[in-house]
């Protein structure tokens, strides 16, 4: 079994939470769903590839250059592992938005034509969204919204009538705004009866839930490793390999030929047929170390944790309620990760943002890149706060302090 | 930066100034922070060059609704060219020390907005040749 560390231990291999701020604080971070903090033994890993094997792949056959192959091809294997995918199914790219819009350039343009539905949510960040909204205006067709309540909880009563006629499917795994759990388990099937093609955006799935992309039975799972402890400019895209296969290729230049001749190219194979120009090598290797570390911890050990505070959050911020705060999503741990989102009486999220920062505490403020969602609930803003592996109760009982204090300062 | 929410501020927030529209402005413009969503309308009523009133509507935190607030009372009675020349300096003026470099932004989307609506109307005054 794995061994179960406490959070104040995992806190102690992240460097940044042993720096008090620039006013004495303890850092108090809990912005993990806009990026997470890394440990040393990422940070670790970029140093080492820097400063004993920093050298181009796939060309060179000196020595460094062969560890700097091995070791980046390598990484893939691992993060393939981690979602049980075929190492060949694995594309690096910049971030999750990066490998939304692979898949709309190059399957989107290719598959979809007039007519035809792109079936998302209420829920999207922008970056799963805009990239339809474009495909659709390209295409001639249609986008079409799996609607959510006034929770944030999806309505499925009409998914089968929603369905009909889609090819695509593209859907959050988990809200950035709100946490909730999109229920895949029902989704995904009724999206296979109707024949769409499903792409799930996994930015914030992955770094909280365990991932079996078999399972979940999608076709493409899009991610950033910059949320899941990895270094900020490298994410990947999981797609099915006879999807992968059947796809023109997005970006082109080096590395992702065969041979060139003046007039015609030959494309490489998976996965490198996506995977143009120099890669981002030292992330890719960086985010490996990533992967290790959370398989380490155990993704069951890391959901059950997430929620632990969420339940613990909610219990310790209920007297609150009272004085004005006002908690969004479901309030239930079982369908929502470790995300808190919330305003209080009539200080604006932005002011308790920064009155919270006084104390080091670290939370989100605005509209979340969801801006349709929150015209939609009618929230101008809201205050986020989202946890991770190394947050621990005493994080969130100086967020509720820290709410204490804004009421203090706004005099309620 | 919490020392910043003085009672005047708050004040401001809570009963802004001049909040509302005018039933025929000469002159108005509009903006957003992109930032946090934060939007500044503001109106005004211009004779012979000077702005005899004032109002501004909009949403958004303390810091831009407060400083938008103050700034319709500065501003009220001011010849355009002077507004249109209006540095930020009248906005830290206004609501004092102690601001962070992001939510400057804030502090500064109304005066932008004035600005602006001045910079708008004087462009669209006839060459004086
Ligand atoms: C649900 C969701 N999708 C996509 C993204 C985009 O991630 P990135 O900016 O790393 O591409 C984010 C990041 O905030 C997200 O939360």
């Amino acid at each position: 079994m794995i061994a179960v560390r406490t959070p104040e231990a995992i806190a102690a291999d992240f460097p940044i939470l042993g720096k008090p701020t620039s006013r004495g604080k303890r850092l108090v971070y809990l912005d993990s769903a806009a990026t997470s903090q890394k440990p040393q033994a990422v940070i670790d890993t970029l140093v080492t590839y820097y400063s004993e094997y920093n050298a181009n792949i796939h060309r060179g056959v000196y020595e460094i250059a062969e560890r700097a192959t091995e070791t980046f091809e390598a990484a893939r294997v691992t993060l393939a592992r981690f979602i049980n995918a075929d190492h060949r199914e694995v594309i690096w790219t910049r971030n999750a938005t990066e490998a939304i819009n692979l898949v709309g350039y190059s399957w989107g343009l290719q598959n979809v034509k007039p007519g035809d539905v792109i079936l998302t949510s209420q829920l999207e960040h922008h970056s799963n969204l805009v990239p339809w909204q474009l495909l659709a205006e390209k295409t001639g067709a249609t986008l079409r919204f799996i609607p959510a309540d006034d929770r944030g909880v999806l309505q499925l009563d009409q998914l089968d009538r929603l369905l009909d006629g889609a090819k695509l499917l593209a859907i959050s795994h988990v809200s950035n705004t709100l946490g909730t759990i999109t229920p895949l388990d029902r989704i995904v099937p009724a999206a296979r009866r109707a024949g769409a093609t499903i792409l799930v955006d996994g930015a914030q799935g992955i770094p909280h839930l365990p991932v079996d992309v078999k399972a979940l039975d999608v076709d493409f799972y899009a991610f950033s490793g910059h949320k899941m402890l990895g270094p900020t400019g490298i994410g990947a895209l999981y797609g099915k390999r006879a999807l992968l296969e059947a796809m023109p290729p997005f970006l082109a230049g080096g590395d992702m030929i065969r041979k060139v001749e003046y007039e015609h190219t030959t494309f490489n194979e998976l996965p490198w047929k996506f995977e143009a120009g120099t890669s981002n090598i030292a992330d890719a290797i960086g985010l490996a170390t990533a992967v290790d570390y959370l398989t380490a911890l155990g993704m069951d050990w890391v959901r059950a944790h997430e929620r632990e505070l969420l339940a613990y959050a909610l219990e310790r911020l209920a007297p609150l309620e009272s004085r004005g705060l006002a908690i969004y999503g479901p309030k239930d741990p079982a369908l929502v990760s470790g995300v808190l989102s919330f305003n209080f009486a009539d200080v604006h999220a932005h002011d308790l943002a920064s009155i919270l920062d006084t104390d080091g505490i670290c939370v989100r403020a605005g509209h979340h890149c969801t801006m349709p969602l929150m015209e939609k609930m009618g929230w101008p803003a809201t205050a986020r706060a989202s946890f991770y592996i190394y947050n621990s109760k005493a994080d969130i009982d100086a967020l509720a302090e820290g709410i204490e204090k804004a009421a203090r300062v706004f005099k309620i | 930066m919490d020392d910043f929410y003085r009672d005047f501020i708050l004040d401001h927030y809570r009963n802004p100034r001049n909040f509302g529209h005018l039933d025929h402005p000469e002159a108005s413009a509009e903006d957003l922070n992109p930032l946090c969503g934060d939007t500044i309308r503001m109106e005004f009523e211009v004779d012979g060059g000077v702005v005899r009133d004032v109002r501004f509507s909009g949403k958004g935190c303390a810091i831009s609704q407060a400083s938008a607030s103050m700034l319709t009372e500065t501003i009220k009675g001011m010849r355009l060219e002077e507004i249109a020349k209006l540095s930020k300096d009248v906005v830290l003026e206004n609501v004092g020390i102690g601001i962070s470099p992001t939510r400057l932004k804030c502090a500064t989307l109304g005066l932008r907005v004035a600005k602006s609506a001045a910079i708008g109307e004087i462009a669209g005054w006839p060459d004086e040749e």
